[in-house]
């Protein structure tokens, strides 16, 4: 069979995007109403609207700019238009993701109130629209598209099924010479070890074992553990009665390549190959971090169904649950629940979910963006001021 | 293959193995994911599509084996062809409320 030939937006920052949005992003909670009315003027823009942005500090303010200037420049947007309260944040946003070489205007609403700054807002998202209506395919290679790896609602089928079946476009991406991000701290629990062996040197191995055991220290400083949310009620009633055999079900997506690196949250992978980034388990934090770092295609498997979305990054979601895919139709991009019956075997699943991969990069909906499943979830480390 | 399985194991030496289908009491088949070797076994009891048969006899305080790997703590003794969940299996990586 010929290789698909692949296309998508070449970025000037050399990067490959495989949508062509033009967002409007506010710094802060309070600047979501003049972002979503700048989106009601100019229906082809998007709005990202979010809970936070006012009065973090330390750690918990830069992965909070780290994850908006990240989705900034993600190469599936074309240009950006920046809302917040007050200038100086604003420009710190808005500057970080002019640093790619994106078109960004930046605007604030102290001095002008709300409706001056949807105007002029709206003015900037007509013209980025025309603009980046423009912007056109060009060939690509495999290797160029950034995937990003996380599951959800897991159950047993997931470990039997959509999850080994993700794994084999993981191993086949890598091969080709791409980058696959990873995640779920929580959910390698009971695994932990397994992920370590395959880190690629040392010093990998190292940074692996920090992330996750700063999070064990924390659980344990809180004086909590995970009992009653991990497993959660959904994957319980799936079948999955332990963390570790959640945890071992949620490596079987991640393939059999090496870890050539750790990443803190919406940290930019610099190696190609499989990436581990520390995450929430939370699906709709976790597919943001990986956004912000630059992912352009999600792979989502799911066992229980879960109905997730992401507002640039197609989410394409597949379950080898027969009841999930009868009844979560409009959810589901793809259904492998042969591999149940042993009706067909993985190869034939990859060899199916790599199609369906190829055809959304080249510009298919996901069933999410069909629905307009939009979760933009900000990772926060700690309380506000 | 010929016959659809109604358990699938991970692989060989695995403690349980994964109902496929909703399997009601009775004779069954388990099909090994790694070998794609097929067996007959009994589930004592019904068992839902996604939850777990046992396929030997564990004691109390065995750990449980799936994909080659622990997946717990038995809490109880179970016997072959018994579902194994969470009232007969517990975590043992946060005991403190197993």
């Amino acid at each position: 069979m010929a290789p698909t030939r692949l296309t998508g937006y070449r970025r000037s920052d050399g990067r490959v995007g495989v949508r062509n949005h033009v967002i409007v992003l506010p710094v802060d909670d309070l600047s979501n109403t003049a972002a979503e009315g700048v989106a009601r003027l100019v229906p082809g823009a998007m709005a990202l609207p979010h809970a936070y942005g006012r009065l973090q500090f330390g750690a918990d303010l830069e992965l909070t700019f780290r994850t908006l200037i990240g989705t900034g420049t993600n190469p599936n947007v074309a240009a950006v238009v920046v809302i917040g309260i007050e200038p100086t944040w604003a420009s710190r946003v808005a500057d970080g993701i002019a640093e790619s070489g994106k078109t960004v205007a930046c605007l604030s609403l102290e001095g002008r109130g709300d409706l001056a700054v949807v105007t002029e807002g709206a003015r900037h998202a007509a013209r980025f629209l025309q603009d980046a209506s423009e912007g056109h395919r060009t060939p690509v290679e495999r290797s160029e598209i950034l995937l990003s790896i996380k599951c959800g609602e897991s159950d047993t089928t997931s470990g039997i099924g959509a999850n080994p079946t993700t794994a084999l476009v993981v191993d086949r991406h890598v091969a080709a010479g791409g980058t696959v991000l990873f995640g779920e701290t929580s959910e390698l629990t009971g695994g932990e070890h397994l992920i370590a062996q395959r880190c690629v040197d040392t010093n990998v191995r190292r940074k692996f074992e920090d992330l996750f055991s700063r999070y064990a220290a924390f659980l344990e400083e809180s004086g909590m553990d995970l009992m009653g949310s991990q497993p959660t009620q959904g994957n319980i009633r799936g079948g999955l009665s332990t963390i570790e055999e959640k945890a071992l079900g949620n490596i079987a997506k991640t393939g059999s390549v090496p870890v050539v690196d750790a990443l803190g949250p919406a940290e930019r992978p610099s190696r190609n190959g499989l990436n581990f980034m520390d995450t929430s388990s939370a699906a709709a934090e976790c597919v943001t971090l990986m956004g912000a770092a630059g992912a352009a295609v999600h792979l989502f498997p799911t066992g229980q169904g879960n109905v997730i979305g992401h507002p640039i990054l197609p989410v394409i979601k597949l379950t080898a649950n027969p009841l999930t895919a009868s009844t979560m139709t409009e959810h589901i991009d793809l259904d492998v629940s042969g591999l149940l019956d042993l009706e067909y075997g993985l190869s034939e699943a990859g060899d199916r979910l790599m199609a369906l991969v190829e055809r959304t990069i080249n510009g298919r909906l996901t069933a999410a963006e069909a629905i307009g499943h939009r979760e933009f979830v900000l990772t926060r480390l700690y309380r506000s001021a | 293959m010929t016959g659809r399985p109604d358990f699938l194991a991970h692989r060989r030496g695995d403690d349980v193995a994964i109902a496929v289908r909703d399997v009601p009491a009775g004779t069954s088949t388990v099909v090994y994911l790694d070998s794609g070797a097929k067996e007959g076994n009994v589930a004592v009891e019904a068992i839902r599509l996604g939850h777990k048969v046992a396929l030997r006899d564990l004691e109390e305080g065995d750990d449980v084996i799936e994909y080659g790997a622990t997946i717990g703590i038995t809490s109880t003794r179970v016997r072959a062809g018994e579902l194994v969940h969470v009232h007969n299996l517990r975590s043992g990586r946060w005991p403190r409320h197993g």
